[in-house]
């Protein structure tokens, strides 16, 4: 071929102490293309984005930029190479506006003045409309990544990287996305697109490379691909995926029909009624008069971008903040807005936080001493306010052998296990408290395939015997695939919940963005 | 009062609020770049004993604020190492500053004890200081006062207005974010942290060598852990900090005169305790408020992965 | 060469505990080269400060009578440091426990009735309690930094016991000396031809108490999690608040209660300085004791040898006072700097990655 490939990689290895990322990684992306990146996560491919835009630097291997051997040694030698990048996530400052935060990514000096003027131009020419003059911190997740996107473009790149960029869109502001990168490939320019959705990968890319555990193990062309292969390829051979876990039922039937469905007939175990919260801090999102009805044995799942109040509803719940009203929320018909999150463990209702290290357990402390953190209440762990680590050691054993936690030892600081077992363990430590309630939000965030498959079935399990469950996820697949009935909760204001069976993907993602239009802010393009 | 002697008491607020606003003005600095170097009192104290052993011994006035400002920044370097490279925690790494550089300046300055020294010279801008009554306060002062005064617009113009600022504070704001967009973080940072070494070092200078002209054992008397709360009254802007070493300064200089004139029938170490009380009102009226306008990456380490 | 820093999966058990010996170790190291840079005969200057103290009974008492007050109230702040509380101006909560004790036992002067020398005690413990509690609620309820009012604090207690006794507790027969009366009680001594007091016994029992509450109770868990993880404590149900304000009271007590040993046991009186900073370098105390109850104790002996060896080779090899303070700086710096060991490893950067 007469034009050199724009991105050429070519053995790429980067290893971490005992953790090979990246195992002798071959790449190319030409020019027009818009090439996708599959992968589970933790499978290595930001890792692998981190080495062509220059923040880290490759073990070994060589990288060809339009067929020149390069060394990128930071981000200011990628972008001379025409390279530019949309993290997952984003490296935008909060305190600085928007042209502010443009300029950090730019290494030609503009005045403010052309700065604004040429953000206006590009806005208009992609359809991604930007006041240069706003703060960050005030801009939605889908505007963020506008400023992101733009400040991109003003660099006039060659080669653009794409890190996850529809986890944080609503499916209306990822249609819009598309089209703005079908355009620019058009144009000559190189699109790396990185994701696990599959869907997206066949409605944009012509190219895909699959990585697993650090490896390239296909490249393919997805249009001409089954998904269900593309999807065997990612996750790999291994018999884990999808299977029933040791020791659950499988739960290969969908939930719809299970414990009666949508039956109204089931005791309402969690109830909140008009519960409004003002915001905590400048940035935080106040909650709106949220009502929820939820009985024994449902699952609803509460759907929605980050950042539309997802963090302050699981801190009304698990008590971490008291409702103004003990009345607002209500278990198994007795007032616990007042509450806090001991006293509710003690009741039943039990809370897992999306965020594992640091707030659902800490990592510098043993398991145990994390047991007895989040589960000490129902499992008597410490009477009288002294501990009994002989219970909470025996506590840990049994969550550890339930949901096959893999920990170098039953004493090990929760740091010192993988993503997926510590999250495994926290959900293993909300389930062995029997809670009558169980809120989780992003249950599955960032997890493998394997633990997200034994998370899950607990979670049905849970249902199953009785137990009440609230998951607040970003995920809308897995939304659909555990939940009875599904809310949508969008700049602090909570939908009504619809049960899953026969809800549309369009009709959700309309209520996911909802209110951006009913406010009257601008929708451009699309 | 009289209008001559209200200028003679407006003068000395400016010469008290000079070291507040030197050693405020570079802390400020420091902490947008997200660096919380509590060590401003040792910065202080060694750059006051090393101006003042340089003013002895070369007789220069320029000498002697050159070593002051040097100085402070080798200890500033210190903490740099300590927290930026080694990964200490900063509030430790701090105190751990003052506790040396008291230790330190005090064995320097054992032999100073007592010995006079010439004050630093007025530069007067020819025409205006002979101006009546404000001339001499506003341009018959030290080099050092002019500076501290200057810093101020000059730091609040450098972290609106230029590239280098908006680079600074996306350090102490997102350091993660700044890293990835290829702003050399941990550079940035060591950089504000020993602009602030040499401002403290100066302002340091200024009290040995003008407000008391004289080397005292710990003779800053926590003026450093003032600016530190200065820096939390300005809400990290330089043109709030001038408003605040102001006030301290005033507070500084009406118990000093309350003191020597005999105005109030209290001992005079009730006086002297007005600063510290008047630091401790205001953090309480303020800080609950402040905690919003702080760098959101202040004092947390960051170790770029490579 | 380039050096790199690799990130431990799991802090070094090792050098947990090698760090501080470390810390030692290199400041005996740069000692020697100071007292070179002073024109000491280095051998003899080391003798003097680490050896010459410890070879009389007299000696060895006064390194426990100095221990002992570095080690109550290291054990005051070791709680809130594991917290993230950082009470800095114990040196202000011991002088005000000092005053409140000592004013106790000047208004009840001259009794001197059995209960005299423990209610002033607890004065102390209060009032230093009592000093501490104000940084802690402007903590709590105004968000003001306990560093900053704390510390501020200190001089205005140094300030208050100044004004005392150059004012109005001034002892009448002192011959206008800025000092109180003799207490008419003082510490009972337990070994003759010493002056130690049963602070010195008091301090290792207060640590093994305190090492079975960190150890053993929700409350040590909590500190723990309340200073590494405030999100985590917070769900715990933790209510942060009261544990910060629980561990500035407690500290303040603890120095409230080294201040009023102080002023009861070896002083015996008001002075308008009680101690060599006790309360500042406490801080020093409990870090090289790693904030554990039981690591604390060597290292007051530690620190305490430091102030002990400073004042024989300022006698001795005529070295300046200033070398003590100057030395707890350095050994504060060495500690915070082979923490690094604990969570990193360093090793050489390949070649190979270099291309």
């Amino acid at each position: 071929m007469s034009v050199p490939p724009r991105l050429e990689l070519e053995g790429i290895t980067k290893r971490f102490g005992r953790l090979l990322a990246n195992d002798a990684i071959d790449l190319v992306v030409r020019p027009g293309e818009i090439h996708a990146l599959l992968g589970e996560n933790g499978a290595g491919k930001s890792t692998l984005v981190k080495q062509i835009y220059g923040l880290l630097e490759p073990d070994s291997g060589t990288i060809r930029v339009d067929g020149r051997a390069v060394r990128i040694g930071g981000p200011r030698i990628a972008r001379r190479l025409g390279i530019a990048v949309v993290f997952q996530h984003f490296t935008l400052v909060d305190a600085l506006d928007v042209a502010e935060n443009v300029a950090l990514g730019l290494d030609e000096r503009l005045p403010r003045r052309e700065l604004a003027r040429r953000i206006a131009a590009a806005g208009e020419a992609y359809g991604l409309s930007l006041d240069p003059d706003r703060p960050v911190r005030e801009l939605s997740m889908g505007e963020r990544q506008r400023v992101e996107i733009v400040r991109c473009l003003l660099e006039r790149p060659r080669l653009l990287v794409m890190d996850e960029p529809t986890s944080v869109l609503t499916p209306q502001e990822a249609e819009r996305l598309f089209a703005t990168l079908r355009r620019l490939a058009a144009e000559g320019c190189a699109i790396l697109y990185i994701s696990h959705k599959l869907a997206e990968i066949v409605a944009l890319c012509e190219r895909a490379t699959i990585l697993r555990a650090g490896r390239v193990v296909a490249s393919l062309d997805p249009r001409t691909t089954d998904a269900r292969e593309l999807a065997a390829r990612m996750v790999g051979p291994e018999p884990h995926a999808g299977e029933p876990h040791a020791g659950e039922p499988h739960a290969g039937e969908p939930h719809a029909g299970e414990p009666g469905g949508t039956s109204p007939r089931r005791p309402v175990r969690l109830a909140v009624e008009r519960l409004s919260l003002p915001a905590d801090h400048p940035f935080g999102v106040a909650l709106d008069a949220l009502s929820i009805e939820l009985g024994a044995g449902e699952i609803l799942g509460i759907a929605g971008i980050a950042g539309n109040g997802q963090d302050e509803l699981l801190a009304a719940l698990a008590g971490e903040r008291a409702a103004p009203r003990p009345e607002a929320i209500r278990l198994d018909g007795r007032p616990i807005g007042g509450l806090g999150p001991s006293a509710r463990r003690a009741l039943g209702l039990v809370a897992v936080p999306e965020e594992r290290l640091g707030h659902a357990a800490v990592g510098e402390l043993g398991l145990p001493a994390n047991t007895v953190l989040g589960a000490r209440e129902r499992l008597a762990l410490a009477p009288g306010g002294v501990v009994r680590w002989a219970r909470a050691r025996a506590a840990t054993a049994r969550i550890v052998q339930r949901l096959d936690v893999r920990t170098p030892s039953l004493d090990a600081p929760a740091a010192a296990l993988s993503g997926g077992n510590l999250q495994k363990f926290v959900i293993g430590r909300a389930i062995l408290q029997d809670p009558l309630v169980l809120v989780a939000a992003q249950p599955t965030w960032g997890v493998d395939a394997a633990a997200t498959a034994a998370i899950h079935a607990a979670l049905r399990a849970l249902a199953r015997a009785g137990a009440a469950l609230l998951l607040i996820s970003q995920d809308l697949d897995e939304l659909l695939l555990l939940a009875d009935r599904l809310a949508v909760l969008d700049r602090g204001r909570l939908s009504p919940a619809r049960p899953v069976a026969g809800l549309a993907r369009a009709e959700i993602g309309l209520l996911m963005g909802g209110l951006h239009e009913r406010t009257g802010e601008v929708v451009d393009g699309a | 009062m009289s209008l001559e002697l209200l200028v003679a008491v407006l003068a000395t607020v400016v010469t008290a609020a000079t070291p507040l606003l030197l050693a405020a003005t570079g802390e400020l600095v420091a902490e947008r770049a997200g660096v919380l170097n509590l060590g401003v009192e040792g910065m202080m104290l060694v750059g006051a004993v090393a101006g003042f052993a340089t003013a002895l011994a070369t007789g220069s006035a320029m000498l002697a604020l050159l070593a002051a400002a040097l100085a402070g920044t080798a200890v500033a370097a210190l903490f740099a190492l300590l927290v930026l490279v080694l990964l200490a925690d900063q509030v430790a790494s701090g105190l751990a500053l003052t506790i040396l550089a008291v230790g330190l300046s005090a064995l320097l300055g054992a032999h100073l004890v007592g010995t006079p020294v010439a004050r630093l010279p007025r530069l007067d801008v020819p025409g205006l200081s002979d101006l009546p009554l404000l001339g001499p306060l506003l341009f018959g002062q030290d080099a050092l006062v002019y500076l501290a005064h200057l810093a101020v617009p000059a730091t609040a113009w450098f972290l609106v207005a230029t590239r280098a600022g908006r680079v600074l504070r996306a350090c102490g704001e997102n350091p993660e974010a700044a890293h990835a967009m290829g702003c050399p973080v941990r550079r940035v940072r060591a950089g504000a942290t020993l602009f602030g070494g040499a401002m403290a070092g100066l302002a340091g200078a200024f009290l040995s060598l003008a407000y008391t002209p004289m080397w005292v054992e710990e003779m800053t008397a926590g003026r450093g852990w003032i600016a530190l709360a200065l820096v939390v009254f300005a809400a990290w802007r330089p043109g709030r900090v001038l408003v605040g070493a102001y006030l301290f300064g005033g507070v500084a200089i009406l118990q000093l005169h309350a003191q020597s004139l005999g105005l109030l029938p209290v001992p005079a170490q009730l006086l002297s305790m007005l600063p510290y009380l008047a630091t401790i009102l205001v953090l309480a009226l303020v800080a609950g408020g402040r905690r919003a306008a702080a760098p959101a990456g202040l004092g947390r380490p960051f170790l770029p992965p490579r | 060469m380039a050096l790199e820093l690799e990130r431990r999966p799991l802090p070094s058990t090792l050098w947990r505990i090698l760090a501080p010996l470390l810390a030692v170790a290199l400041t005996a190291l740069a000692g020697l080269g100071l007292f070179l840079a002073l024109g000491a005969d280095p051998s003899r200057a080391l003798w003097s400060f680490f050896v010459a103290p410890l070879t009389s009974l007299w000696g060895v008492g006064e390194l426990l009578v100095k221990a002992a007050p570095l080690a109550l109230i290291a054990l005051g702040l070791a709680p809130g440091f594991r917290a993230g509380v950082w009470n800095i101006g114990a040196e202000g909560q011991l002088t005000v426990g000092a005053i409140a004790g000592g004013g106790l036992l000047l208004a009840l002067w001259p009794l001197d009735a059995a209960w005299v020398l423990p209610a002033a005690i607890l004065a102390g413990m209060a009032g230093g309690a009592a000093w501490a509690w104000i940084p802690a609620v402007l903590r709590t309820r105004r968000g003001a930094s306990e560093i900053l009012v704390s510390l501020m604090l200190a001089y205005v207690a140094q300030l208050l016991l100044s004004a005392l006794v150059y004012g109005p507790w001034r002892d009448p027969e002192g011959f206008n000396f800025p000092q109180t009366r003799l207490f008419q009680v003082s510490l009972p001594v337990l070994v003759e031809a010493t002056r130690l007091h049963p602070g010195v016994v008091l301090a290792p029992l207060l640590a093994l108490l305190l090492w079975l509450l960190l150890g053993r109770t929700l409350l040590g868990l909590a500190l723990e999690v309340t200073g590494r993880a405030p999100a985590a404590a917070g769900l715990a149900g933790f209510a942060q608040p009261r544990l910060v304000r629980g561990c500035l009271l407690a500290g303040g007590a603890m120095a409230g209660l080294a201040g009023i040993l102080e002023a009861t046991g070896p002083v015996g009186q008001l002075v308008p300085v009680l101690t060599p900073g006790y309360g500042f370098t406490a801080i020093i105390v409990a870090f090289l004791g790693r904030l554990h109850p039981l690591g604390i104790l060597p290292a007051a002996l530690v620190v305490a040898l430091a102030y002990l060896g400073g004042e024989t080779a300022q006698i001795e090899a005529g070295l300046p006072q200033a070398v003590t303070g100057l030395f707890q700086g350095l050994l504060l710096l060495f500690l915070l700097a082979a923490e690094l060991l604990v969570h990193y490893r360093i090793r050489r950067r390949e070649g190979a990655s270099r291309r």
